[in-house]
């Protein structure tokens, strides 16, 4: 490198530096909360928690997990999180195999394709939906929190591209040797694509925990709100009392620290997941958008 | 195989909808592919049931529709619901601060990516790079509802941290989410905050795809770090930002429902109702069914629009498809 001029250090330093206050900007508020919830109740009224507990304490956080209420909605999220993920992965995989397929193999591919694409581009909105999920029986049950997301157009999309890299000759070496195309999918195609398919699954899981608003109205009785839906409530409730007005539906008044430490244990999962996340996301998006 | 038999043989595989040539061919289509069909039936039923039938199901948009007299039985309004929309002063509110909410995180969530991406492309060090990419990444990964309780902690104005910072340096606390400006202010910073550095994930990768040989031979001519950015770098990404640019305006009526569900307030309606929330108090909370699906079939339509324009556009711009 030969640009050492003057300015361009002064500018690597500065840069550095703003660097470093836009990612701790990005961590200061989960680490404040963090501090928060570990801390005492009387410094968390007084306002005196930085970035570390001030009084440390595990109160918060057993009174959290004694909460009969908070630990229900956590194993409903936990609940949908697998049979939403397990439902999806299997519908979704099953179907890019077919779409996998070139349209001289599979006349009728496009037709299928377009059927989903879609649904991407217009839908009917929430209220009919609603509706339909009303008229199914279904509200109440944890099927309104699975089903209706279960085919994920963009992840399809995603496997199709990826079985497509797999190469024909396996295929037709387990047709050879009598193999119908299910037996290809789950003994050829699932052992190959083994990373993908843990890819768009944690996707599936995280986007899973992440969703509250099909909990708000599809669950009319909030005991069978998962995770997500339940710290919403906490929430609203929590946003309201702070403008003078307190809502009897859900009340949740419950200290501060009692609060942070919930929404830390609802961002828990996803910091554990992290990591992974990160890796593969990065590559995803890169992949879907700069591709041809 | 000459040019004939070819055709012939993919006139066969054609499916028969599209010849209606006859009960063989009809069969032998159906030999060929009915696992294929098999394995879509399952996503094909549940599209169906979940997509479709509420697009049909949107028809009560037109109606009056009572839960108790059920679709058909509601009485048929045509396009009344759409004509109040249009001259109900609250929902030409709702529509501008959608517009005006969207726009603002339109252009920030365009250049402050930029401008961030082209930044780190100059750090040197991996290791720093690494941490700083870990760290901007994560809140896009944590959910509206998370954020919204950090957010309502932090930017309490009894003794939340952001107005404790502000009180140190002078400033009056702000009710960030109980004013109106303040509120429109929060939410586009927050949106911002959240997603900048993984918006930034496809301008990096841009950045460094690009040929080193490029940035070599400039510096060879003596060219400054500066201009090297200004003649290499900028026009290099600009295809991706067109893209980019485009494929948002797509979406410029969704101003954020997540995000505004769990951050306002009976206080802020005026300056931060948007049409999804709109749609959601009115319609559902309030029962007003069929003016709900109205709005919402209203935003679908120019959204649907939008949305093809915009792809066409970022194809004629940028040579971009996804499929």
């Amino acid at each position: 490198m030969r640009y050492r001029s003057r300015a361009y250090t002064v500018f690597t330093i500065s840069n550095t530096l703003f660097l470093c206050v836009l990612a701790l900007i990005c961590i200061l508020p989960l680490i404040h909360v963090l501090a928060v919830s570990f801390s005492s109740r009387a410094a968390a009224t007084a306002n005196i928690v930085n970035f570390w507990p001030v009084g440390f304490t595990t109160d918060a956080y057993v009174q959290t997990l004694a909460n009969e209420k908070f630990l229900r909605s956590m194993w409903i999220g936990v609940e949908r999180t697998l049979l939403g993920t397990l439902l999806s992965m299997a519908v979704v995989t099953m179907a890019s195999y077919s779409l996998s397929k070139s349209s001289y193999k599979f006349p009728g591919r496009q037709i299928y394709i377009w059927v989903f694409v879609f649904t991407m581009l217009f839908s009917g909105g929430l209220i009919p939906s609603f509706i339909l999920v009303s008229k199914l029986h279904l509200i109440d049950s944890i099927w309104a929190l699975v089903l209706p997301s279960a085919v994920s157009v963009w992840n399809m999309i995603l496997m199709l591209n990826f079985f497509r890299t797999i190469p024909p000759d396996l295929e037709e070496a387990a047709h050879i040797d009598g193999a119908g195309h299910l037996r290809v999918l789950w003994s050829v195609y699932l052992p190959v694509s083994m990373p993908s398919i843990a890819t768009l699954s944690l996707f599936s899981m995280v986007m899973h925990w992440n969703s509250w608003f099909d909990g708000v109205i599809y669950m009319s009785n909030p005991d069978g709100y998962p995770l997500a839906t339940y710290l919403h409530s906490m929430i609203v409730s929590d946003n309201l009392s702070r403008i003078g007005v307190t809502s009897e539906s859900v009340a949740n008044f419950s200290s501060r620290t009692v609060k942070t430490a919930q929404i830390f244990i609802g961002a828990l999962p996803i910091l554990l997941v992290y990591p992974f996340l990160q890796k593969y996301f990065v590559k995803g998006i890169v992949l879907g958008s700069v591709k041809s | 195989m000459n040019k004939t038999e070819e055709r012939a043989a993919f006139a066969a595989a054609l499916p028969p909808f599209f010849l209606r040539k006859g009960k063989v061919e009809m069969a032998n289509y159906w030999r060929k592919t009915w696992p294929f069909h098999m394995l879509l039936l399952p996503a094909l039923l549940l599209c169906i049931v979940f997509q479709y039938i509420p697009l049909f199901g949107a028809v009560i948009a037109f109606e009056d529709y009572k839960p108790w007299l059920g679709i058909k039985g509601s009485p048929w309004v045509g396009l009344d619901h759409f004509k109040y929309l249009l001259t109900y002063p609250d929902s030409k509110q709702v529509i501008w601060n959608t517009l005006i909410i969207s726009a603002f995180k339109l252009v920030f969530n365009l250049f402050v990516p930029i401008i961030f991406a082209l930044l780190l492309n100059e750090v040197r060090k991996m290791v720093f790079k690494r941490v700083v990419q870990t760290l901007v990444y994560l809140p896009h990964f944590l959910s509206w509802v998370i954020l919204g309780g950090i957010l309502l902690d932090i930017l309490s104005t009894e003794g939340g941290i952001v107005n404790r910072v502000l009180n140190s340096f002078g400033i009056n606390s702000i009710f960030f989410l109980g004013n109106g400006q303040w509120f429109r202010f929060t939410v586009i910073l927050s949106d911002v905050w959240k997603e900048f550095g993984f918006s930034a994930i496809i301008f990096l990768a841009t950045l460094v795809g690009i040929n080193p040989a490029l940035y070599e031979a400039a510096e060879i001519d003596g060219a400054s770090r500066w201009q090297q950015v200004k003649s290499i770098s900028f026009p290099l990404i600009m295809p991706i930002v067109i893209v980019v640019a485009t494929l948002s305006l797509g979406r410029i009526l969704d101003a954020g429902f997540d995000q505004i569900l769990n951050l306002y307030n009976p206080l802020v309606y005026a300056h931060g109702d948007i049409i999804d929330t709109f749609v959601y108090r009115e319609g559902l909370n309030n029962g007003q069914f069929s003016f709900g699906t109205a709005v919402g079939l209203f935003k679908s339509m120019i959204g649907f629009v939008l949305i093809v324009i915009s792809y066409r556009l970022a194809y004629k711009l940028a040579n971009y498809r996804i499929f």
